[in-house]
């Protein structure tokens, strides 16, 4: 929705060619992300679509800074402000995260430290960003929480993680990521350990966040539906690449790749007439091929042929949307009945 | 709704396999250190009502803390019920004890939801398949058995010697379900069986489920939070919200015209993979959380979130299951305006509605 803008200054984020290798001496390097490239405009919301082990995950950890230094080989370019975060030294790192760039995981629970009162952990941020020292920065924190819909944030502040609730803790963590109005929010998986009612609470939240703050989203999940109602763009991975890029409106519309229609030809939908079957993937998402040896979905693939097992298919643009995959659905296979 | 309920069973035309009236189950909250009382109770089921027809497969829904996995639970007896009935195909289960509740139990069987909790991982395949075998002393030929029930659920008969940890996900649950229908069961309690699953994998494990209904002639109760999932499979639905169920309906009608507040939030906020409709749908947001159910709100459970609430009734009064004009006889609801909500006359409070997004540029 801000393509003018985007084309005037230029993205905000620049992933090129992103691949991360788990290496372990004596084995094989794992591949979890494999030249992945996006990029994110100022004001966009950028969706990461894919099941588990796809590598959505594990690209926003890339972005962030946050794999661990040892036993990972990341390649490839993170541009943020024309700066690559990939080879930034860890202090000036750590001064854009939190700052410019702030994050909000899937497990609240777990990403809160239990014996910090929550009003501590978020003023923190403030502290460590914003230079704010004890009343101000509590005032500060009172303000956040309020502003993510906490009711008596008062009280909350002097309150442990373990005495919210999921939700709560969640919008806790919104706060936290919110602090220092960051230009980029990764969320990863941010309502998957929710209740569909305040799922629904907390997208609301962040859409209206990013409306009132301008600042850009990269959503990263499971759920087609999240990504139907929230997301510009989305990107759906598939064993550590990406294999289809549109606009939401294109993708859901026409999906090209043969994985993204049976991904929405397997999902059951509220407003679906009942006793419309079901098309399940066949396989599971480890029966995967080597992108080396071939398209990695060609083993669950009711498309495939002949070349898809012969080496690595390359994506290709297609007006304004990309595709790897070399014999997409056609028009009438869309819907697979 | 209270415990001595059905006293005379409404006249059916086919008896339910299952009927459930007025069932309570409330887990003590305990005090002091060295003279222990119980200072409250958690009511985790509060008084629920349900009939499963033969062959049917009834729907449970639910956020996390209803009381839906305790309620399939009390079901089977695996949590003690404090009070009132179950009768499994005209048996009351409640005075069973051991041997005759273990036989029982042959007709009842559960799918969990997470299949690498509930498999042994030290037990292989055929392990875990015949010990139901073994633990209700039935004879013949255990191998030829498992590779039987291994191709019911689509696994190749070399499964018999792995291990859980060897297979992906959804293989595990077609153990679980392999496990479950070991016994020839009547009933299947299934809960949260695809939410620990892979979304392309899940529709594998409904189709496999609705699959076996028809091959075998089961009867279901499918526990799930997942609404779209639960339309798909569900004949019957019932709603359920702290303890207590708000609605129960025909899988149809509950969707095409839910009459509870709650059923309309939750059923809104579902997401749907479609932009077109997420641009278009108002949708009803429901603020904070479920309430405790150790101290549960008076009058209608639902009051202290509910958008359509009103000054009387709502706060004192507590609404039971009944019917509603223009609705057929199964489709009954425990909302006391139940008809001017869904006539409009009573509309919900402005906070609580998100109108759609203005279309996008």
């Amino acid at each position: 929705m801000s393509v003018s803008i985007s084309e005037a200054r230029g993205p905000l984020l620049d992933v090129r060619d992103l691949s991360v290798a788990f290496t372990r001496k004596g084995s094989p390097d794992v591949r979890a992300v494999d030249g992945v490239t996006f990029t994110v405009s100022p004001g966009e919301t950028v969706g990461l679509v894919g099941e588990s082990g796809s590598g959505k995950s594990v690209t926003s950890l890339a972005v962030m800074g946050l794999l661990p230094p040892r036993g990972v080989r990341v390649g490839g370019q993170v541009l943020f402000d024309s700066d690559d975060l990939l080879t930034l030294p860890r202090d000036r790192m750590r001064d854009i995260r939190g700052r410019d760039i702030a994050m909000v995981f899937q497990d609240p629970m777990s990403s809160l430290n239990p014996v910090v009162p929550i009003g501590v952990q978020v003023a923190e941020v403030l502290e460590r960003h914003q230079d704010l020292k004890g009343e101000p920065a509590r005032r500060g924190a009172e303000d956040l929480l309020a502003r993510v819909g906490i009711p008596d944030p008062r009280r909350r502040l002097k309150e442990y993680p373990h005495q919210l609730s999921g939700g709560m803790r969640q919008r806790a963590l919104i706060a936290m990521a919110l602090a220092c109005k960051p230009r980029l929010l990764i969320a990863d998986e941010p309502t998957t350990a929710l209740d569909v009612t305040i799922q629904a609470q907390i997208i609301e939240l962040l859409k209206e966040l990013v409306q009132d703050t301008g600042a850009s989203l990269v959503m990263i999940t499971h759920d087609l539906g999240i990504v139907a109602g929230l997301c510009d763009t989305v990107h759906v991975m598939y064993s550590g690449r990406v294999v289809e890029s549109a606009g939401r409106r294109e993708l859901f519309a026409e999906p090209h790749h043969p994985y993204t229609g049976g991904l929405l030809a397997s999902v059951p939908r509220l407003d679906a007439p009942r006793g419309a079957p079901l098309h399940p993937i066949p396989g599971s998402p480890t029966d995967v091929l080597q992108w080396s040896d071939g398209c990695a979905f060609a083993p669950r693939c009711p498309n495939r042929i002949e070349p898809c097992t012969g080496g690595p298919p390359p994506l290709e643009s297609i007006g304004g949307r990309s595709l790897r995959c070399l014999n997409p659905l056609t028009e009438s296979e869309e819907v697979p009945a | 709704m209270t415990s001595e309920a059905a006293n005379a069973p409404a006249p059916e035309p086919t008896d339910p396999l299952l009927s459930v009236r007025g069932l309570e189950v409330h887990f003590p909250i305990r005090s002091g250190i060295v003279f222990e009382r119980q200072v409250g109770a958690v009511r985790a089921v509060d008084g629920v009502d349900l009939d499963i027809p033969r062959g049917a497969t009834v729907g449970l829904v639910g956020e996390s803390g209803c009381g839906k996995s305790t309620l399939g639970r009390a079901i089977l007896r695996l949590v003690e019920p404090t009070g009132g009935r179950v009768s499994f195909d005209g048996v009351d289960l409640r005075p069973l004890e051991g041997e005759e509740l273990r036989r029982m139990r042959r007709q009842m069987q559960m799918v969990f939801q997470d299949p690498m909790a509930s498999l042994d991982p030290r037990q292989n395949v055929q392990s875990v398949l015949t010990e139901p075998l073994r633990a209700h002393g039935i004879g013949g030929d255990h191998k030829a058995r498992v590779r039987e029930l291994l191709g019911l659920v689509g696994l190749p008969a070399s499964a018999a010697s792995r291990y859980p940890h060897e297979f992906s996900g959804g293989q595990r649950q077609r153990i679980g379900i392999a496990r479950a229908i070991a016994l020839e069961p009547q009933l299947i309690v299934a809960d949260e069986p695809v939410s620990a699953l892979d979304v392309s994998i899940q529709a594998q494990v409904v189709n496999l489920l609705e699959e076996l209904q028809d091959r075998l002639g089961l009867t279901y109760l499918v526990i799930a939070h997942d609404l779209a999932v639960v339309r798909h499979i569900a004949d019957v639905v019932a709603v359920m919200y702290l303890g207590t169920l708000v609605e129960q309906a025909p899988s149809d009608d509950l969707y095409a015209r839910p009459l509870h507040p709650y059923t309309r939030a939750l059923m809104s906020a579902v997401p749907i993979p479609d932009p077109v409709v997420e641009d278009t749908r108002e949708r009803i947001l429901l603020s904070g959380d479920l309430p405790s159910p150790a101290n549960p709100p008076s009058g209608c459970r639902f009051h202290t979130r509910c958008p359509f609430r009103q000054p009387t009734r709502c706060d004192d009064e507590r609404p039971v299951l009944r019917t509603v004009a223009g609705h057929p006889q199964a489709h009954r609801v425990a909302c006391h305006w139940a008809e001017d909500i869904e006539a409009g006359r009573i509309q919900p409070v402005a906070s609580a509605v998100v109108e759609p997004d203005a279309p996008a540029a």
